[in-house]
């Protein structure tokens, strides 16, 4: 459609402020000669030699890296090392290795993008375009191009020789601005916003353009305007990075307590030792205790969770490969699986609070139908019509009443007038490429709907010029004389049209907001208006959005009066518009009524479901859509968000906050943030509308900066991108037109309705398996590593280590991985099906309530009953007991055995008691790893390890002299259950005392289960009494003029040369939409 | 299953991609928790009972020498110069004391665990390499070289070996007769079969295969000296010296001398009078340890510790006590049946 001359861009790191861009066409050479962007956006990082030393210089940069090495450099100074340099260089090695895998599989993902702004078009200079991706606006805009350019045609040769220059603005991110000059042969000509076509516009009915590329990639107005992308990073991450400060706070404690403590002892005991002790000459106790702490640094070490990086990594991973194998998020249709394109955000999914959803494409298909419509006080739209009979009818089209059908048939006249007056009352065009091919071209869905269904009824709107319309009458073909558009309005919010007909009839037809067409109704339709009344109420009820229908006959004299002094008015240099708007109301008074339409804004599956579900899980929906107030209302009723009950519903409009019985849109102002935010926060339901893209992305700025909530975006098209970017979550329609909300979101699937099952089912196990598996991780290393801490006052605060060095490089690696890895990648409370038919169990996410400081605290308490009772049980049944043949078995190595031993099965039975869901691979992974270990014992500490790795297996043959004494056993057991059953004890209690929703939700289930699964959940369709009626498509004003004016009408090639002067043309005054601006403060931030 | 080409993307259809594992989910309900609790803490109970009672039956004869009082026969060794020193401690044995007797030697306020005292060896010259006997490894240091002669068997462990010897008798009508202590197979099956090995004898001579070392700076012998009799008690496989090197995990300790199971002992030490007469060669005294001797019987639960029966005994007895609180709050709450959710 479109071709490309020349491309060309600003680089990005350029550090010099662009002032102005220029550009020559088709001179490659002078473009290229300020390197302006292209149109590749490069988001690789690394290629195949940079990638290792790269990716290694990045991961050393790391906080927890660094510090890897840092005790790795402790460990290799003799005076300190207290654990052999293999315990950290095991784990590093790990880590890096995983990290530089999944690092290298996540570069491999690149985004190329294109098109930009251009400036000629096609031969009337006129393309229309669709922008829905940009600002979310629905409906046609109609751009022109400059006369001089237009005269090119699509001619190659003199495109290509096409020399004119551009000079014009820098980049920036204002939609509805710009500003250039053009020159062509030493004329110049100005450029401005109707001259240029943005990225992300859709051209429609357009057959081609040409155009000058002036910004490229990241350049372009669409890219300006998505805003920042930044490294997204959940709550549990930040709140982590404050417990790791807290931890390393809480090590320096430890080591130094035992530090002084070995100063003390040092300064008691140690000195009077030397007989035994190895001690180096000029060793005081300070210095001792100096050294000490740095060796307990090392020993200490493991209370700095640095594989818990890792292994979070590892199960968020997890958990987005289960987002995208859900069967239940998949998309048959468009044969789109739900995708996690972000795979580290998963457990902020359970605790959202926010939901910002964009309207068209995302809660509604942006298909409107002709459901239902009332002619002359009987309803129709019931049963299912069979269009067969009329050739022209639109294979797509359906409706459900034959009554209707034989109406038109038999010829009855008020059914004709209906159609022929949606026929006729409109400003849709028409194209028609081969005979019977139609196609509309509405600049909003709703009139395309209405033209459709009266085309599918008989009268088919076939061709327009600007003084004729010509319908096809159940097959005969009539030209109306179009004689006036009196167009659609805000204020007047009907439009209408006065032809001639064939028979030299005049006829005013009329369509509009019922409440409006009934002021202006003639007495006698009366009757017809009660009847016709209850109809809308019903149509109001099933969540059509209605128009009433009017006629009246015109007299021609009373007609060319009114048509002088409209012409008077039309030209009108002041007040023009009241005029004008004083001349319609004139005409339009003593309306006959026809009848009443219901179009149905198509809402995506199951959309008001899962908005209920959603508000059930007490997460607030506010729908940011760049459609007008009408529009968003309306979609507000229909998918549940408002409802009848909510009667405290009022609008905020720009800087007044009017107490009106309505809903809620609003105008964001620079000192109003707040006020705003309270008031919106206070209201159930929050829909903003006529918002641009930046502005989203402000709403969800400020909710996140003053409410600290967790936020999830929702859109489809490009005008949400700044917002999915801006949420903590972002999520992107997928599998439609656009690629751009994908590309930049977090999540994406196909449907609406997918995300109840993305937060409610996915949101929610994954912040419950997080959670779990932070607290067991931070209760497994903690209790692993106060035991040392114990040991310290024991063994002279000498560092000397409880456990085997191998046991402590395998603890985390091998030992305990598995089994919590596979808790926190199976785990779930209850079933899915349970999960959405509880959207309550989504609260504790939402108050952060599994983990948190206070939790910490709880796991930093429980770990260091468990260490004590871990080191001095093991100490009082082995203080002076021997084996059963009287042998040692109160030696080091035995007792480190013990002890390890003690810990291994206490985290692990732990692990089991914090276990919902006991799959077979929970089962092998943690038997697995009991065995695993003691298999591993057994082998190191063999005979065959020792004779060939003499020094680095001295343990031979403690487990065989230690585990196979009964009192070992014995130790173990009680060790175990003192750790255990308080935990079990407490708990119990607490869910006898305290149930919380998730224990109530979990004993329900052990309840049905033996009875039956959970019904599906059924949601009644509402009905509703207020009518809600009107242009709710349209915005600023219709494209009267334009029709009438001929000027976009598609002419012979001729025409071409009959190029009207600019300053006439009626599209200079279709201006730009004017968005309300939001503070200057808000748009720095 | 899939009809090709049409649903190229969708998910697999199985119980893993799907979640819906088969999977057993357990609950804490009073069903479960209250029996469990009744149960373990009977269990505990009981355990503990025959504990107490195994580790009551276990007999117990302990004797201090350090000599710290005055009035101990030891005083007179304590002092730091005094060197070979015997002093002896008499005792009496009202009953049979059932055998087999273990005799132990114990010392308190002694770090064997203290981190650089238990890495101050060299595995391999313990495992009879003879490379490093000449070169022994750095952890040994200060106890690496002695007069630039390396040391074996080097480091801290082995230069404070223990070296008090002791010597029973039982006295009978006035004469002493002594009571034999089995030294032998005191040490770990894995120590003295695998960990330590000697090295091989240079030129049929035991003692050559540590020329050029020096003994340990403490040692009055030299490792081939340790058990001239009995070559298979000798240098590293000496079993004092293997019971040594297997260093407590606790400051306070005893270690195995030797047993008494020969001839005429081998039902136990009978009732009487008798004398342990002490080598006195190990100072304790400037660290504020003390020595002591311990004659002990074993059971199936090994050495004599009451904390094991007490300690199932006490938490036996919480877990009833648990068991019924909770039962009287499960009685009163009725969790779930109440629920409301």
């Amino acid at each position: 459609m479109d071709s490309v001359l020349s491309a060309c861009g600003l680089n990005g790191k350029k550090e010099k402020v662009q002032e102005e861009r220029h550009l020559r066409a088709n001179d490659r050479e002078f473009n290229l000669s300020f390197k302006y962007a292209n149109n590749a956006i490069k988001t690789s990082k690394y290629n195949i030699f940079t990638f290792l030393p790269l990716n290694l210089f990045e991961q050393f940069q790391r906080l927890a890296n660094a510090y890897f090495v840092f005790l790795l450099i402790l460990q290799l100074i003799p005076a300190i090392s207290s654990l052999s340099w293999f315990t950290t260089v095991v784990p590093l090695l790990l880590v890096l290795c995983i990290t530089l895998a999944k690092d290298g599989t996540d570069d491999i993902v690149s985004a190329v993008t294109h098109i930009s702004y251009l400036s000629i078009s096609e031969p009337l200079n006129l393309v229309y375009i669709e922008t829905a991706e940009l600002d979310g606006e629905t409906n046609l805009k109609v751009k022109q191009a400059l006369t001089v350019t237009g005269d090119l045609g699509d001619n190659i040769d003199t495109l290509a020789a096409f020399d004119g220059e551009v000079h014009c603005e820098a980049p920036n991110n204002r939609l509805d601005k710009f500003t250039g000059t053009l020159t062509v042969q030493g004329e110049t000509y100005a450029l401005d916003n109707e001259r240029i076509l943005l990225r992300g516009c859709t051209l429609r009915n357009t057959e081609w353009c040409f155009g000058l590329v002036l910004f490229g990639g990241p350049d372009t107005k669409l890219m300006q305007n998505s805003g920042k992308s930044v490294f997204k990073r959940t709550s549990i991450d930040h709140l982590m990075n404050v417990l790791v400060l807290f931890i390393f706070g809480l090590l320096a404690c430890m080591c130094t307590t035992l530090a002084i403590g070995n100063g003390i002892w040092e300064h008691q005991q140690g000195t009077s030792f030397t007989a035994f002790l190895p001690r180096q000459d000029g060793a005081n106790a300070a210095f001792s205790g100096f050294l000490s702490f740095w060796s307990y640094v090392i020993i200490l070490n493991t209370v700095v969770p640095i594989s818990l990086y890792v292994s979070v990594e590892i199960l968020r991973l997890g958990n987005s490969y289960f987002i995208d194998w859900d069967r239940k998020m998949y998309h048959t249709k468009t044969d789109t699986p739900a995708q996690a394109r972000t795979t580290t955000l998963n457990e902020e999914l359970g605790q959202i609070k926010y939901i910002f959803s964009d309207k068209t494409g995302t809660l509604t298909q942006n298909i409107m139908t002709f459901n239902r419509c009332s002619i002359n006080g009987k309803s129709y739209g019931e049963e299912k019509v069979d269009f067969s009979w009329n050739s022209l009818a639109d294979t797509k089209f359906c409706f459900h009443d034959h009554a209707l059908v034989e109406a038109v048939k038999q010829g009855s006249s008020e059914v004709h007038a209906f159609f022929r007056l949606l026929a006729l009352c409109h400003t849709v065009m028409p194209e028609e490429k081969t005979e019977g091919q139609l196609f509309y071209q509405a600049q909003s869905p709703d009139e395309g709907a209405l033209v459709t269904a009266a085309r599918n009824f008989g009268f088919v709107f076939r061709t327009r010029t600007p003084e004729t319309i010509s319908v096809v009458e159940m097959g005969i073909n009539i030209t109306y004389e179009l004689l006036a558009v009196l167009d659609f309005n805000n204020v007047r919010k009907r439009m209408s049209v006065i032809v001639r007909s064939p028979d030299g009839r005049l006829t005013l037809y009329c369509k509009g907001a019922d409440t409006i067409i009934y002021e202006r109704l003639h007495p006698s339709c009366s009757k017809v208006m009660e009847v016709t009344t209850e109809h809308l109420n019903e149509y109001a009820g099933e969540g059509l959005r209605t128009l009433a229908l009017a006629y009246k006959d015109l007299d021609e004299a009373e007609f060319e009066q009114w048509r002088e002094r409209h012409h008077e008015a039309s030209t009108a240099l002041e007040d023009r518009e009241e005029k004008l708007d004083a001349i319609y109301e004139e005409i339009e008074k003593d309306l006959m009524l026809i009848g009443a339409t219901a179009v149905e804004d198509k809402l995506q599956d199951g959309v008001p479901q899962t908005i209920e579900q959603l508000a059930q899980a007490d997460i607030k929906i506010w729908v940011l859509t760049g459609d007008k107030q009408e529009t968003a209302e309306n979609i507000g009723y229909s998918c549940n968000m408002l409802r009848e009950e909510m009667t405290e519903v009022f609008i905020i409009a720009a800087d007044t906050a009017e107490g009106v019985k309505e809903e809620l849109a609003y105008g964001l102002q620079k000192d109003f943030q707040l006020e705003l935010l309270r008031t919106a926060c206070m209201c159930q339901t929050v829909i903003c509308c006529r918002v641009t893209p930046l502005q989203k992305a402000q709403v969800v700025e400020l909710v996140k900066k003053y409410k600290k909530a967790v936020t999830l975006a929702i859109g489809d098209g490009a005008n949400d991108v700044s917002m999915i970017k801006a949420a903590h979550i972002g999520v992107g329609i997928s599998g439609q037109e656009g690629m751009q909300a994908v590309l930049s979101s977090d999540f994406s699937f196909a449907q609406f309705r997918y995300l109840q099952r993305l937060l409610l089912v996915h949101g929610h196990w994954s912040y419950l398996r997080m959670c779990k598996f932070l607290c067991y991780f931070f209760y497994k290393n903690f209790s692993f590593t106060f035991v040392h801490f114990w040991y310290g006052f024991f063994c002279g605060f000498s560092a000397q280590t409880v456990y085997d060095e191998w046991f402590i490089t395998m603890y985390n690696l091998v030992y305990t991985a598995l089994p919590i890895i596979g808790l926190s990648l199976f785990d779930q409370d209850v079933n899915d099906r349970w999960s959405m038919q509880y959207p309550q169990l989504y609260a504790p996410g939402q108050k952060n309530q599994y983990f948190n400081k206070m939790t910490f605290v709880k796991i930093l308490l429980h770990s260091c009953y468990s260490s004590l009772i871990l080191f001095f049980i093991p100490y009082a049944a082995m203080q002076d007991t021997v084996r059963d043949d009287g042998k040692d078995i109160a030696d080091y190595q035995s007792f480190a055995l013990l002890a390890q031993t003690c810990l291994l099965v206490v985290v692990n039975v732990q692990l089991g008691l914090d276990t919902y869901y006991w799959t077979a691979v929970n089962h092998f992974f943690l038997w697995g790893s009991l065995s695993v270990f003691f298999a591993i014992t057994f082998t190191m500490y063999s005979n065959g390890m020792y004779l060939i790795f003499t020094s680095s297996f001295p343990f031979i043959g403690t487990a065989r002299n230690s585990l196979n004494q009964p009192n070992v056993w014995l130790t173990i057991f009680l060790t175990t259950l003192l750790c255990v059953l308080p935990v079990v004890a407490l708990r119990f209690l607490l869910i006898q005392l305290r149930p919380t929703i998730n224990d109530k939700v979990r004993y329900k289930v052990r309840q049905a289960k033996a009875v039956l699964p959970p019904p599906p959940r059924r949601f009644p369709r509402r009905r509703i009494s207020t009518r809600r009626s009107g242009y709710a498509f349209s915005h600023a004003r219709g494209y009267g003029d334009l029709v009438t004016s001929g000027r976009f009408l598609r002419r012979p090639v001729k025409t071409r040369l009959t190029l009207f002067p600019l300053v006439e043309s009626p599209l200079a005054e279709n201006s730009p939409q004017t968005y309300r601006s939001i503070g200057e403060g808000a748009q720095r931030s | 299953m899939k009809s090709e080409g049409e649903f190229v993307n969708q998910p697999d259809n199985t119980a893993f991609t799907q979640q819906r594992l088969p999977a057993w989910q357990p609950m804490l309900s009073a069903g479960i928790v209250i029996p469990l609790f009744t149960l373990i803490g009977l269990a505990f109970i009981g355990i503990g009972v025959a504990l107490f009672i195994t580790s009551q039956n276990i007999k117990v004869q302990e004797l201090d020498y350090t000599g710290t009082a005055t009035s101990s026969p030891c005083f007179q060794c304590s002092g730091l110069s005094i060197q070979n020193c015997t002093c002896e401690r008499n005792f009496s044995l009202s009953e049979l004391f059932e055998g087999p007797v273990f005799f132990y030697y114990g010392l308190s306020n002694y770090y064997q665990n203290y981190r650089q005292y238990g890495v101050s060896k060299d595995d391999y010259q313990l495992s009879g390499d003879t490379t490093y006997f000449l070169k022994p490894q750095s952890y040994c240091s200060p106890y690496q070289y002695s007069n630039n002669k390396p040391i074996v068997p080097c480091g801290s462990i082995a230069n404070s070996m223990f070296n008090d010897t002791f010597r029973l008798y039982l006295l009978v009508n006035g004469s002493r007769k002594q009571v034999p202590f089995d030294g032998k197979g005191i040490a770990w099956w894995t120590d003295y079969n695998i960990k330590y090995r000697n090295p091989s004898p240079v030129n049929g001579s035991f003692a050559a295969a540590f020329d050029g070392t020096t003994k340990p700076v403490n040692w009055q012998k030299s490792a081939y000296e340790l058990d001239p009799t009995d070559q298979a008690n000798n240098g590293f496989l000496n079993q004092d010296f293997l019971v040594w090197m297997r260093r407590a995990a606790l400051p306070n300790f005893r270690k195995l001398y030797g047993r008494i199971t020969g001839g005429d002992y081998s039902q136990g030490l009978p009732a009487g009078n008798y004398t342990l007469q002490i080598s006195y060669n190990y100072p304790v005294l400037s660290f504020g340890g003390t020595k002591k001797v311990v004659f002990s019987n074993v059971s199936w639960m090994g050495g004599k510790n009451q904390f094991l029966g007490i300690a199932y005994l006490v938490i036996g007895s919480l877990c009833v006590v648990m068991a019924i609180v909770m039962l009287i709050v499960y009685a009163k709450y009725k969790f779930p049946d109440n629920d409301d959710a």
